[in-house]
């Protein structure tokens, strides 16, 4: 253990971090969106850990998906209870050695966790952007992580790696900026949202719609609408886990009885955690960004983009590892070989492995060592190719 | 000092006649590549560009592990996606006899490598022979080491089953070698009646001639 103040951490842990704030695309030189709409001055949040080498060869950028902020690992705070969201992942000597590599995440534009979105401050009105901000896209939102990246003086990245929506950005940093990308890891992730997963964020999005507190999205200020977003928080966390992890942490088992009570207060355990999760969730989550983030990964849709995903991967430098979990029904395994598949008809190096799991597609962020031990030998072998 | 051939006491049939063909800095696809000890050996000894296929995820794990890139799924997973003559050369070693499709392999084999390595077991052996002949069971030994009920091998082969095969689809053999493995996994040409002597047979077929006959 090492003693960060009065917080005990354990060894591997990066400790007590910061986040720093860089903002760019100052008025006049706004950002332009893929929307056709501009937006400035942008703030994105960041956390890094581990240095730079003087090579600058090392470094990796990690990229989080729809809940996730810039605090991929350590602790803000002495008090804080929790890690943060990739730090099973982060830290000296694990899969993202910070002893090696340094690690950049950054909050996505739209988000609510210090990056520029829906609930910051808009210049031209001095009140929150509400629903005047601007639809952004995955692929804005690596424009923006591309001026942080510049910032920090950084010409190629070892990596870009994450799950989900992260693993939709990887792969729009390979084919946005092909020259800046050694690797890239995306996991868990596709080339595009099918129906089913669209359908899913449409009823978190009704979820909050409906909430007579959302005000049309003018809610700051006053009761924000936290029964709308708990439950689109609620639909979201049926989808991140199989069948068989439920039936395995919850089964029918009840909370606090052994019998029925016949009426309609939670009573099964899987009840109990949802709702929980609904909860915890509102404490931390602005419900605008969740309509622009899900809106986002909905948009995605390389094929649509680029024509076809041998187009969209033609030029692409990166190396790849891509992987899938047997049991993640939100971004099924097929869609990740279908980014196989046309990325080795290109010709370009690509490692795939679809590990076997039970806990569906959160898999990434849990303490899988079949992830992290493939990820780890691929960084390694990335780095001494090209560090 | 171990043979390139021998990996963990296992002997790994016909791997140096293989690292012997492969010219330096060839691009190769090995379909079932295994835990990739020939593509690693080929990468370090000949600084090949190595590409392969493995169905088991702890087959890739350990390829990943060598740094090499391989993908996790059957070996006909995805060969219509290649480009004809994407590969300068296609391995298919020691996999033949348990490929589901073995037709539909070869021919995705001749039309993406511009060569193609084969290297099986040969059924014709005269000990599997006797063994058969004499026991009246199905053949188990160091070549085919699996009860009937459990053998991967679904499509065992001869040397003149293939041979034939390759005439009757013109498939141009460039290159064909018969050979037993002796100790520390050294591969030992076999002199005559291939068929009946040799442990194994590989051959070399040209695929870019064949692709562009067709």
């Amino acid at each position: 253990m090492k003693t960060n103040g009065i917080l005990d951490v354990p060894d591997d842990s990066v400790g007590l971090v910061k986040t720093e704030y860089f903002t760019f695309a100052v008025i006049p030189d706004e950002m332009r969106l893929v929307s056709g709409r501009s937006l400035g001055p942008v703030t994105l949040a960041y956390e890094t850990y581990g240095n730079l080498n003087a090579e600058r060869t090392n470094a990796v950028l990690l990229l989080h998906a729809l809940s996730g902020s810039a605090h991929a690992a350590g602790y803000n705070s002495n008090d804080d209870l929790y890690p943060g969201w990739w730090d099973l992942y982060v830290g000296p000597g694990k899969t993202f050695d910070t002893n090696r590599y340094f690690i950049i995440c950054s909050n996505v534009i739209g988000g609510c966790t210090g990056s520029t979105g829906p609930a910051s401050i808009d210049p031209g009105t001095g009140k929150e952007y509400g629903l005047s901000f601007p639809i952004v896209t995955i692929h804005d939102m690596v424009n923006a992580q591309y001026h942080l990246v510049r910032h920090l003086g950084i010409d190629r990245l070892l990596a870009v790696a994450g799950g989900s929506m992260g693993g939709m950005q990887a792969l729009q940093w390979c084919i946005s900026y092909p020259g800046m990308v050694a690797s890239a890891i995306p996991l868990a992730s596709s080339a595009s949202l099918s129906a089913q997963g669209i359908a899913f964020n449409e009823v978190g999005r009704q979820a909050i719609f409906r909430d007579p507190n959302w005000c049309g999205g003018d809610y700051y200020g006053g009761n924000k609408p936290e029964a709308g977003l708990g439950l689109a928080r609620m639909i979201g966390h049926i989808t991140y886990m199989s069948e068989q992890l439920m039936h395995e942490k919850f089964g029918r088992r009840l909370q606090d009885a052994d019998l029925f009570s016949f009426n309609f207060e939670s009573e099964f355990m899987v009840e109990s955690y949802l709702h929980h999760q609904g909860i915890k969730f509102v404490n931390r989550f602005d419900a605008n960004s969740y309509l622009y983030i899900t809106k986002a990964i909905d948009y995605f849709d390389l094929k649509a983009d680029y024509g076809s995903l041998g187009a969209a991967f033609e030029k692409v430098e990166a190396d790849f590892l891509i992987i899938s979990y047997t049991s993640d029904w939100l971004y099924p395994s097929e869609q990740s070989r279908e980014i196989v598949r046309a990325l080795r008809a290109c010709g370009k190096h690509v490692g795939y492995t679809e590990i076997d799991s039970d806990t569906g597609h959160d898999t990434f962020l849990l303490d899988d060592r079949q992830t992290q031990r493939n990820i780890a030998n691929f960084l390694r072998s990335q780095f001494e190719k090209h560090g | 000092m171990k043979s390139t051939a021998e990996h963990g006491g296992e002997i790994r049939a016909g791997y140096d006649i293989i690292i012997e063909e492969v010219p330096a800095h060839s691009r190769v696809l090995d379909l079932g590549c295994g835990d990739g000890v020939l593509l690693y050996t080929l990468q370090r000894v000949k600084k090949i560009d190595g590409y392969g296929v493995e169905l088991s995820a702890e087959g890739v794990s350990m390829c990943l592990e060598k740094g090499l890139y391989c993908y996790q799924g059957d070996i006909d997973d995805g060969l219509a996606d290649y480009k004809s003559n994407s590969f300068d050369y296609v391995i298919l070693n020691q996999t033949l006899q348990s490929t589901k499709k073995p037709e539909y392999v070869l021919a995705e084999i001749m039309r993406i490598g511009k060569n193609a390595i084969i290297s099986f077991p040969n059924f014709g052996y005269y000990q599997i022979r006797l063994q058969l002949l004499c026991k009246g069971t199905m053949p188990k030994n160091r070549l085919l080491p699996y009860e009937w009920y459990e053998s991967p091998n679904i499509h065992l082969l001869t040397i003149r089953d293939f041979l034939r095969y390759c005439r009757g689809n013109h498939y141009p053999v460039k290159k064909e070698r018969h050979f037993n493995v002796g100790v520390g996994g050294v591969s030992l040409p076999t002199v005559a009646a291939a068929n009946l002597f040799a442990q194994y047979g590989m051959f070399v077929l040209d695929g870019e001639k064949f692709t562009g006959a067709s």
